[in-house]
C-alpha cells in the first residue's frame, strides 16, 4: 500500500513543522505560552490522526516494507523510509503518546514553555525517524539525535540533581553509540551500502558478525536498558519532568528492543544464535535483581524505573528465543509497557504536581479523597504485574512461553519475576493508596481533574482492550515476525552447510 | 443462556462500580443481587439441561491470543463439571449478595463492595467455563485479584492491607508453578485447548522432558507444576499461610471466596484436568499426600484458635484437603461431591458466624462470647446444622461426602492411600472436637461478653436469615439428594467424560469398621469437647499450661509465618537494599560512570576546562560527532578509497 503523497515523511516531519511555528513567535508572555501549548497539542493530534491511516491501510499479509519512500540524498546514502509489521506499531505508539505528554505538561511546566514544546516536537520527529528509516545512517542520525532534546528536557526542566543525571545518561550512551558507530562504518566497508533492506539480505561472514553484533549490542543494551548498564535509568527518570519520563519509558527504551529486531537478529543471525545465552543470562539477572531492588525503593519514580528494567528483561528473553511466541511476546511486551509505564509515570506526576515529593512515605490513604485516581493507578499496577485481562499479561506470558520451549531454566528463573513484581507493585500501591489518610499535608488533596481524566482514559482503555483482545497487535506483526524467524533459520542452516562443505 | 449466566454478574459489577455513587447504595445492592440471583436461577436450569438431559455445548465468544501454534479463545465450555460449578458459584454468590445487604448496612462503601462481589463472581464463572488453559489462568488470576481487593476492603486497617498483599503474593508463588505447567503443556502438546490435550494425553505416557537440566517424566512434571498452582489457590500445606489472614475481609467475603468458591478452584482444576492427572500416578500420590498432610495439620491448628473466623478458616483448609485426598486416589467425582456439599455447610457456618459477629458488634473472639443460644436461637440453630454437617452427623450432606472420601482413600489400598486414610480419620476426630468447641464456647456456658453487648445482641434481619435457611437446607439434604448422581454406580453417565470417573469402585468391600470410623470419631470428638468446655471448663486451661510448648506451637500454626518471614520476606528486602546500595551504587556506578567521571575530571581539571557540566556543551560535542560521520560518508560515498 502506498499513497500518492509521502505519508511517512509527513508523519515524521509534521512535528518539526509545529516546532517551527512555535519558534516563530518571539513574545515571552502567558498568551505566547498558551499559543505554544495549543500548537503543540494540535500538531501532535494531527500527526496521530495521520498515523491512524497507516494502521488502517497497513497490509498485514506481507513481510515487505510498506509505504516506502526513497530519494537520493547524500551520495550513496539514500533517504529511504518504510515500515513493516514490526515497526508500524511503534510509530503508532509514539504518535499516540505525544498528545498525552503535551496535555500532561499543560500546567506543570510554567517556565520556558515555548522551548519545552519545541523540544518535545523535535523529539517526536527524531523518534518517528528511528522507526521509519530504512537507511543505516539515517537511522543513526535519528537514533542519536533523539538524545539531544532528551538531554535538554532532563537538564533544563528536570529536578535538583538533573546535571548528574543527564551526565550519567550521556556517558553511557556515548560509550554505546561510539561502538555502534564503529560497527556501522565496518558494515559500510564490508557491504558497500547502508541501505537496510539490502543489508538484511547481505549475509555477513561469521567472523565479522560477532564484532558487529557486540557493537550494536553496546548501544541497544544501554538504551533498553539491560543489566548491568541500567543505572542511568533510575536517575534519569527521577530528575526528568513527568512527560520526559513518559517518553523515556514509553518510547526511548523501546528503541533498544527495536534495534535487536531490526538489526542484530536479521543481519547477524549466527552471532545472535551464539550469544543468545548471554542475553538470557543478563535478562534473568535483570528480572530478579532489579525486582528485588524495586522492593527496597523509597522513591516512587525510582521504583517504577527499576520495574521497567525488569519488564524489559522479559522483552530481551522473548526476542532472543527466536520463536513465534517469544518474538511476538517481546514486541507485545514493549508496546504494552509503552502504554503502562507511561501511564504509571503519569500517575506519579499527578501526585507529584500536588505534593511536590516523590517519597513514598509522604503518601498514604489516598483512596479516601482520590477514588478515580486510585482506580486508574490500580489498573496500571495490575498491568505492571501482568494480570490476565490487562495488556501486561499477553506479552509476559508469550515471552515466557517462548522461553520455555528453548530453555526451561531460563523460563523458570524469569517466571519468578511474576512473584516479585506482585510483591513490589502491590506493596507500593498499598503504601500510597491504602491506609488511613492521616498526614496533614494530604487533607485537602484533590482527585484528578478533567484534564487528567482525558489523559488517563485512553490509557486505561487501551490497557484493558489489548488485555482482552490483543489480536490487532499480534496480527499486525505476525507475518513480519514469521519472515524474521524463517530468514534466521535459513541463515543458520546455510552456515551449517558451509561448515560441512569445508570438512574433508 | 450460558452467556447470560457469565456476563450478568459482570454487568452488575460495572453498573455498581462506575455508577454506584450516582445510583446510590440501595440500587447498587438491588441490581447486583438481582442479576446474580437471575444467573443462579439460570444455572439451576442449565444444570438440569446439561447434567440430567445431557446437552453439552461449546460456545466461542471472541478471539483471545493467537500466536503461531498457540490458539486460545474466549469460550464457554459447558459440560457436567461446569454445570455443577455454575450452580455452586452462582447460588452461594447470590445468597452472599443477599446476606451482605444486611451485614454491610452500616458501611459507607457498599457500591464498591457489591461491585467487587459481582466481579469476583464473573471471574470465577470465567474460570469454570474455560475451555483452554489461558482462559483458566485468566479466571484464576481474576479471582485472586478480587480476593486481594476484598480482603483489603477495609483499607484503613494496616492488617487488612498486609493480609491482602500476602494472599496475592503467596498465590503468585503457586501461580509460578501453574504458569510453568501451562508452558510445559504447550511445549509437549503444542496446544492449550483441553480437548486437544486430553485426546493426545495417552500417547504422551512415558515421554520425558528436559526440565532444569534433568530429564523427567513429562506428564508427572506437568501435573506437579499445575498442582503447585492448586496448592496456592486452595491453601494447601506450605502455601496455606494466606488463608487464615484472609479473614481480615468482611465475613460474607470469607463465606463466598474463602470457603465456598475461590479456594475450591484448585480442586476444580485437578478434576478438570483429571485426564492428565490420571495418567501421572506419582503426581496423584503427591496430591493425596499433600492433601492428607494438610487435613491433619489444619485440624490441629484449628483446635486452639480463639478467633471464631480463624477456627472456620482452618477448618476450610482441612476440608479442602479431603477433596484433594479423594482426587489423589482417583475418585475425582467424590472430590467434586465434597466440594459441592462443603460449599453449603461451610458458607452456612461462615454466614452464621457473621450473624454472631454482627449481633455482637464485630466481636470475633470466642473468649468473649458464651451463652448466646438463649439470645440468638435462630442463629444457634443454623450454626448447629452447619456443625452437624461439617462433623459428619449421619445422613447430613457432610456425612455423605466425607464418608465417601474416607472410604475412597481406604479402598485405594496404596501406601499413600493408607496414609491418607489414617490422617483423614484422625482429622475427622479433630474436626468434630474443634467444631463443637466453637459451638460450646459461643453458645453455651456462662456469658463472657460485656453485659451491654449481650443486651443489644439481636437476631439477624430477614435478608440475612433467608440465605442462612437455604444454605441450612442444602447442608442437610443436598448430600442425600445428589449422592446417586455424583458418586453412585452410574456416575460415569452423570459426568459424561467431563472428569475421569472410575466406575465399579469397590465400595462394598470396605469393612464395616472403616464405614463407621468417621461417625465414631465424630461422637468421640463431641464427647471430648463436651467434657472440656461444658462439664469441666478448667481442663483446657490446665492442658494448655502443662503443654505450653505444644499449645504455642499450635496457636502459632506451627510457626510457618515466622519461618517464612525469616526465610523469604526479610532476606528479600535485605537483598534488595544491598543490591541497590552496593551492587548498583558502589560496584556498577563506582566502576562505571562515576569512576570514569572522576578520572576524567582529574585529568581535564589539570589540562583544560572542557568538562563544563553544561548540557549544551555535551550536545554540541555530539553534534560534531554526527557531523564528522556525515562528512565521512559523503566523501567515502563519492568514491574515496575504502
Amino acid at each position: 500500500m502506498s499513497y500518492s503523497w509521502p505519508i511517512l515523511s509527513a508523519i515524521t516531519f509534521l512535528p518539526l513543522f509545529g516546532a517551527l511555528l512555535i519558534g516563530l513567535r518571539r513574545a515571552e508572555d502567558e498568551s505566547a505560552f498558551n499559543n505554544a501549548r495549543f500548537i503543540a497539542l494540535w500538531t501532535t493530534l494531527v500527526t496521530f490522526a495521520i498515523s491512524l491511516l497507516l494502521w488502517r491501510d497497513f497490509d498485514p499479509t506481507t513481510a515487505q516494507f510498506q509505504f516506502v519512500e526513497r530519494r537520493a540524498w547524500l551520495g550513496s546514502i539514500t533517504f529511504h523510509m518504510g515500515v513493516d509489521g514490526i515497526s508500524m506499531p511503534f510509530v503508532l505508539l509514539t504518535t499516540f503518546l505525544m498528545p498525552i505528554c503535551i496535555l500532561a505538561s499543560w500546567t506543570s511546566i510554567t517556565e520556558r514553555v515555548k522551548e519545552y514544546m519545541i523540544a518535545f516536537l523535535v523529539l517526536e520527529t527524531l523518534m518517528l525517524g528511528v522507526f521509519t528509516s530504512l537507511d543505516l545512517v539515517l537511522f543513526y542520525l535519528f537514533f542519536e539525535g533523539g538524545l539531544i532534546p532528551m538531554f535538554l528536557i532532563i537538564g533544563v526542566w528536570g529536578g535538583p540533581r538533573r546535571v548528574y543525571a543527564s551526565f550519567k545518561f550521556f556517558l553511557y550512551t556515548l560509550a554505546g553509540s561510539l561502538l555502534m558507530l564503529l560497527a556501522i562504518m565496518a558494515i559500510y566497508w564490508q557491504a558497500g551500502t547502508t541501505d537496510i533492506p539490502a543489508l538484511l539480505n547481505y549475509g555477513f561472514p561469521a567472523s565479522m558478525q560477532t564484532w558487529l553484533w557486540f557493537g550494536f549490542l553496546a548501544s541497544f543494551a544501554v538504551k533498553l536498558p539491560m543489566w548491568p548498564v541500567h543505572t542511568w535509568l533510575p536517575d534519569a527518570h527521577v530528575e526528568a519532568p513527568t512527560a520526559g519520563s513518559v517518553i523515556l519509558a514509553g518510547i526511548l527504551l523501546k528503541m533498544g528492543g527495536y534495534g535487536f529486531l531490526r538489526f542484530s537478529i536479521p543481519m547477524f543471525p549466527l552471532a545472535s544464535a551464539e550469544f543468545a545465552p548471554l542475553i538470557f543470562a543478563l535478562s534473568v539477572i535483570a528480572i530478579i535483581y532489579t525486582s528485588l531492588v524495586a522492593l527496597a525503593q523509597e522513591d516512587v519514580k525510582k521504583l517504577i524505573a527499576y520495574s521497567s528494567v525488569a519488564q524489559m528483561g522479559f522483552v530481551t528473553i522473548g526476542v532472543f528465543t527466536l520463536t513465534m511466541q517469544g518474538l511476538q511476546g517481546g514486541i507485545f511486551q514493549m508496546l504494552s509497557h509503552g502504554i503502562v509505564s507511561a501511564a504509571l509515570f503519569l500517575c506519579v506526576g499527578v501526585i507529584y504536581d500536588r505534593m511536590h515529593t516523590r517519597e513514598i512515605k509522604a503518601y498514604g490513604g489516598l483512596a479516601d479523597r482520590m477514588p478515580l485516581y486510585a482506580f486508574c493507578f490500580m489498573v496500571f499496577t495490575l498491568a505492571n504485574i501482568g494480570l490476565p485481562g490487562t495488556s501486561g499479561f499477553v506479552g509476559e506470558f508469550l515471552s515466557l512461553l517462548g522461553a520455555f520451549r528453548i530453555n526451561t531454566s531460563v523460563a523458570s528463573l524469569a517466571t519468578t519475576g511474576i512473584i516479585l513484581s506482585a510483591a513490589y507493585a502491590l506493596y507500593l500501591y498499598g503504601r500510597i493508596i491504602f491506609g488511613r489518610l492521616e498526614k496533614p499535608s494530604l487533607r485537602l488533596i484533590q482527585d484528578i481533574s478533567w484534564r487528567e481524566v482525558v489523559v488517563m482514559t485512553p490509557l486505561v482503555a487501551l490497557t484493558l482492550l489489548f488485555g482482552f483482545y490483543p489480536a490487532p497487535i499480534l496480527d499486525a506483526s505476525a507475518v513480519s515476525v514469521d519472515a524474521l524467524i524463517k530468514n534466521y533459520h535459513a541463515a543458520l542452516v546455510a552456515a551449517e552447510q558451509a561448515r560441512l562443505a569445508l570438512l574433508p | 443462556m450460558y452467556q447470560a449466566i457469565v456476563f450478568l454478574p459482570l454487568l452488575g459489577a460495572i453498573l455498581a462500580g462506575f455508577f454506584g455513587r450516582l445510583m446510590g447504595a440501595r440500587s447498587s445492592e438491588v441490581i447486583t443481587t438481582g442479576l446474580v440471583l437471575i444467573a443462579a436461577l439460570l444455572s439451576c436450569l442449565a444444570f438440569y439441561q446439561i447434567a440430567i438431559q445431557g446437552h453439552e455445548e461449546r460456545i466461542e465468544l471472541l478471539r483471545f491470543i493467537d500466536s503461531g501454534d498457540l490458539h486460545a479463545a474466549w469460550a464457554l465450555r459447558i459440560d457436567t463439571l461446569t454445570a455443577v460449578m455454575l450452580v455452586v458459584v452462582t447460588l452461594v454468590s447470590g445468597l452472599v449478595h443477599l446476606y451482605s445487604i444486611g451485614y454491610m448496612e452500616e458501611d459507607p462503601h457498599r457500591p464498591r463492595f457489591f461491585a467487587y462481589l459481582s466481579l469476583f463472581t464473573f471471574a470465577m464463572l470465567a474460570l469454570v467455563t474455560a475451555d483452554n488453559l489461558v482462559q483458566l489462568f485468566f479466571g484464576w488470576e481474576g479471582v485472586g485479584l478480587m480476593s486481594y481487593l476484598l480482603i483489603g476492603f477495609w483499607y484503613h486497617r494496616p492488617s487488612a492491607n498486609a493480609a491482602a498483599i500476602k494472599a496475592f503474593v503467596v498465590n503468585r508463588v503457586g501461580d509460578f508453578g501453574f504458569a510453568l505447567g501451562i508452558f510445559a503443556i504447550f511445549t509437549l502438546f503444542n496446544s492449550v485447548q483441553y480437548d486437544t490435550i486430553f485426546a493426545s494425553a495417552p500417547d504422551q505416557v512415558g515421554k520425558t522432558m528436559e526440565f532444569l537440566g534433568a530429564h523427567v517424566d513429562a506428564l508427572t512434571l506437568i501435573c506437579l507444576l499445575l498442582f503447585m498452582g492448586a496448592m496456592g489457590k486452595s491453601a494447601q500445606f506450605l502455601l496455606h499461610t494466606w488463608l487464615p489472614d484472609a479473614m481480615e475481609g468482611p465475613t460474607p467475603v470469607s463465606a463466598l471466596i474463602h470457603a465456598a468458591t475461590m479456594v475450591t478452584a484448585g480442586v476444580f482444576m485437578v478434576a478438570r484436568l483429571s485426564p492428565l492427572f490420571d495418567l501421572a500416578p506419582i503426581a496423584l500420590g503427591v496430591v493425596a499426600f499433600i492433601g492428607a498432610t494438610t487435613a491433619f495439620f489444619a485440624a490441629t491448628v484449628g483446635l486452639v484458635q480463639t478467633d471464631i473466623k480463624r477456627v472456620i478458616a482452618y477448618s476450610t483448609c482441612s476440608q479442602l484437603s479431603y477433596m484433594f485426598v479423594a482426587e489423589g486416589v482417583g475418585a475425582y467425582g467424590t472430590g467434586i461431591f465434597h466440594l459441592f456439599t462443603h460449599a453449603f455447610f461451610k458458607a452456612l457456618l461462615f454466614l452464621g458466624a457473621g450473624a454472631v459477629i454482627h449481633a455482637l458488634h464485630h466481636e470475633q473472639d470466642l473468649r468473649r462470647m458464651g451463652a448466646l443460644r438463649k439470645v440468638l436461637p435462630f442463629t444457634w440453630a443454623m450454626m448447629l446444622i452447619g456443625t452437624l454437617s461439617l462433623t459428619g452427623f449421619p445422613f447430613t450432606s457432610g456425612f455423605v461426602s466425607k464418608d465417601a472420601v474416607i472410604e475412597a482413600a481406604y479402598a485405594a489400598g496404596s501406601v499413600v492411600g493408607n496414609y491418607a486414610f489414617v490422617l483423614t480419620v484422625l482429622s475427622a476426630l479433630l474436626t468434630s472436637f474443634y467444631s463443637w468447641r466453637l459451638m460450646f464456647l459461643a453458645f453455651e456456658g456462662k456469658p463472657r461478653e460485656k453485659p451491654e453487648m449481650l443486651a443489644h445482641a439481636h437476631e439477624p434481619p430477614l435478608v440475612m436469615g433467608v440465605p442462612l435457611l437455604i444454605l441450612a437446607l442444602g447442608s442437610l439434604l443436598a448430600g442425600a439428594i445428589f449422592m446417586h448422581l455424583f458418586i453412585g454406580a452410574d456416575q460415569a453417565e452423570f459426568w459424561r467424560g467431563s472428569l475421569v470417573a472410575h466406575t465399579g469402585q469397590a465400595e462394598h468391600e470396605v469393612p464395616v469398621l472403616v464405614m463407621l470410623a468417621p461417625t465414631l470419631m465424630m461422637a468421640l470428638g463431641f464427647a471430648v469437647a463436651w467434657y472440656f468446655y461444658l462439664r469441666n471448663p478448667l481442663v483446657p486451661f490446665g492442658l494448655a499450661k502443662r503443654f505450653r510448648g505444644v499449645h504455642l506451637f499450635l496457636l502459632n500454626a506451627w510457626y510457618f509465618d515466622a519461618l517464612y518471614d525469616r526465610l523469604f520476606v526479610r532476606p528479600a528486602f535485605w537483598l534488595g537494599r544491598k543490591l541497590w546500595k552496593v551492587g548498583d551504587g558502589k560496584i556498577i556506578d563506582g566502576i562505571g560512570p562515576d569512576g570514569v567521571a572522576a578520572r576524567v575530571i582529574d585529568i581535564t581539571n589539570r589540562v583544560v576546562r572542557l568538562q563544563s557540566g553544561y548540557i549544551y556543551h555535551y550536545a554540541f560535542v555530539m553534534l560534531i560527532g554526527v557531523a564528522a560521520l556525515i562528512t565521512y560518508f559523503i566523501f567515502s560515498g563519492s568514491g574515496l578509497p575504502r
